[in-house]
């Protein structure tokens, strides 16, 4: 701790922790807002490809600026609050699902510590000892602003929409919560920042290959708390028109859209840290100072990551509701509990890193033969 | 130990600051031209039937009991998982958490067999 080496000047302490704090909150919250326009435009041309047709192509070159004058637009757009809403709720709505979006930037680690101007510095808002926990509890608050934009709209699509989301995330909250306590056991911290640390080294160091079960159950439900497809089910448009923010215009529905890619882009970088080694490069090169390797990694591993998430969105197709239900109370569930029991009982026998990796890959490839399985005798009833 | 709080705190007051001013700002130099019809509740643009607090699926709070059960368990294990790593306790931990699973999967093959899990 850099602030010990002070004399009690109180206030000196405290403006120097300020400055500090803003410094890196102005960064990664600069990161995030800025880098979300991309990512949208990014999403839009991927789909695009996919589906075979160009994609936003006429603002600015290769549609770069479309999503900035798209947020521009938005806040020249008529503000509409419906007549029957419940207005104080409507209005504090989008503003209890953005500040948790924002919130949970505060834990991620994106870079080595760093010794500027005689102070370590860690390149991350802050490292709390509780890094997961805090995740967990910050980022399941944005199910109440869900629920009461939904509630206070006065409308059926928005209502509706709002009790399938809080169903669906408080779901797979638990599944989330369960499948993580692999990367625990092994890691025993809940520090994100130690949990990346313990991986560098080599990218055979990533807790990935000793828990590809729990990153098969932790990604499954990060989509489902981010309300991505395959579980899109809370704004299907198909059948609620946009869900819970259906009353929404102008900025209040850009709030909603802002933070969940923020939700995202923070669910990308929980995986990383948790899984893909964080920031620590994938072999050890020293080509780069650390200040600028780490970063980069990591930039580079959520950018694969949120890559994944758009491939999955354009080429799966949306569950229904009761399969997802099912899906995640019935596969994940029970599949987690396995994943803890079995990884407990290797990490007592103090198992190499192979052991982990092959068993469970085996009660992955097990699982997925018993619901082939299962699947094709129901279609032979039917 | 708090002062790592403070960054959180921070990014708190960043948040409500965002909130506070984007709607503001959109409210301010947006237009407005109300009309009653446009600030009835959409509903593709037919006539809204009826009010909207509408009976929901009694399954929804089913949901919310189960949840709120299997999260007390996932906080107990979360802080077990990383308690576990001390040598001296873990073969004693592991049982321990074997039962406990044991515990909790019969409460939930009896929530699977009465059908909670089910949706319709």
């Amino acid at each position: 701790m850099p602030l010990r080496n002070y004399p009690n000047w109180g206030l000196l302490v405290m403006l120097e922790l300020f400055l500090i704090s803003a410094i890196k909150i102005a960064f990664v919250v600069g990161v995030a807002l800025g880098a979300m326009p991309f990512v949208v435009l990014f999403e839009r041309k991927l789909l695009g490809w996919i589906q075979v047709r160009p994609g936003p192509n006429r603002v600015g070159p290769w549609g770069l600026l479309q999503c900035i004058v798209d947020g521009i637009k938005l806040f020249f757009k008529e503000e509409i609050i419906p007549d029957q809403a419940d207005k104080p709720l409507y209005l504090l709505a989008p503003a209890l699902v953005v500040i948790p979006a924002f919130l949970v930037l505060a834990i991620i680690p994106f870079g080595p510590t760093v010794h500027v101007l005689g102070r370590d510095i860690n390149m991350s808002v802050t490292d709390l000892n509780i890094g997961i926990l805090f995740f967990f509890a910050i980022a399941s608050l944005g199910v109440y602003g869900i629920v009461i934009a939904g509630w206070s709209s006065n409308n059926k699509y928005s209502l509706l929409g709002a009790m399938r989301s809080s169903a669906q995330m408080l779901s797979y909250e638990i599944s989330l919560g369960l499948s993580v306590v692999g990367v625990l056991l092994l890691a025993g911290t809940f520090d994100l920042r130690t949990i990346a640390e313990q991986q560098a080294g080599g990218f055979w160091h990533w807790y990935i290959f000793q828990q590809p079960l729990g990153f098969v159950l932790f990604l499954a439900a990060g989509f489902a708390e981010t309300n991505r497809l395959p579980f899109d089910l809370p704004e299907a448009e198909t059948e609620l028109t946009g869900g819970y923010h259906t009353e929404y215009s102008s900025m209040k529905f850009a709030m909603f859209f802002i933070s969940e890619y923020i939700n995202i882009m923070t669910m990308s970088a929980i995986v990383t840290t948790l899984y893909l080694g964080g920031w620590t490069a994938p072999i050890e090169h020293g080509l780069l100072p650390p200040w600028l390797a780490g970063p980069l990694w990591f930039g580079a591993k959520v950018f694969v990551l949120i890559f994944f998430f758009i491939l999955i969105r354009g080429t799966w197709p949306r569950l229904r509701y009761d399969q997802l239900m099912a899906f995640g109370w019935k596969i994940v569930l029970p599949l987690a509990l396995a994943n803890i029991i079995l990884t407990a009982c290797l990490v007592a026998l103090d198992s190499p890193w192979w052991v982990f990796c092959l068993a469970g890959l085996a009660v992955i490839f097990v699982i997925d033969r018993i619901v082939t399985m299962l699947r094709r005798s129901t279609l032979r009833a039917a | 130990m708090l002062q790592a709080y403070f960054p959180v705190f921070l990014l708190l007051l960043f948040g409500v600051g965002f909130a506070v001013f984007t709607m503001l700002l959109s409210h301010f130099i947006g237009k407005k031209k109300p009309t009653p019809v446009k600030l009835s509740p959409y509903e593709c643009g037919i006539k809204p039937i009826g009010t909207a607090r509408i009976q929901f699926f009694v399954k929804f709070y089913l949901i919310a009991l189960l949840f709120l059960l299997f999260d007390m368990e996932t906080i107990f294990i979360l802080i077990w998982a990383v308690a576990f790593h001390d040598k001296s306790i873990q073969v004693f931990a592991l049982i321990e958490m074997v039962v406990f699973i044991t515990i909790l999967l019969v409460g939930y093959a009896y929530v699977w067999r009465k059908g909670a899990l089910k949706w319709r």
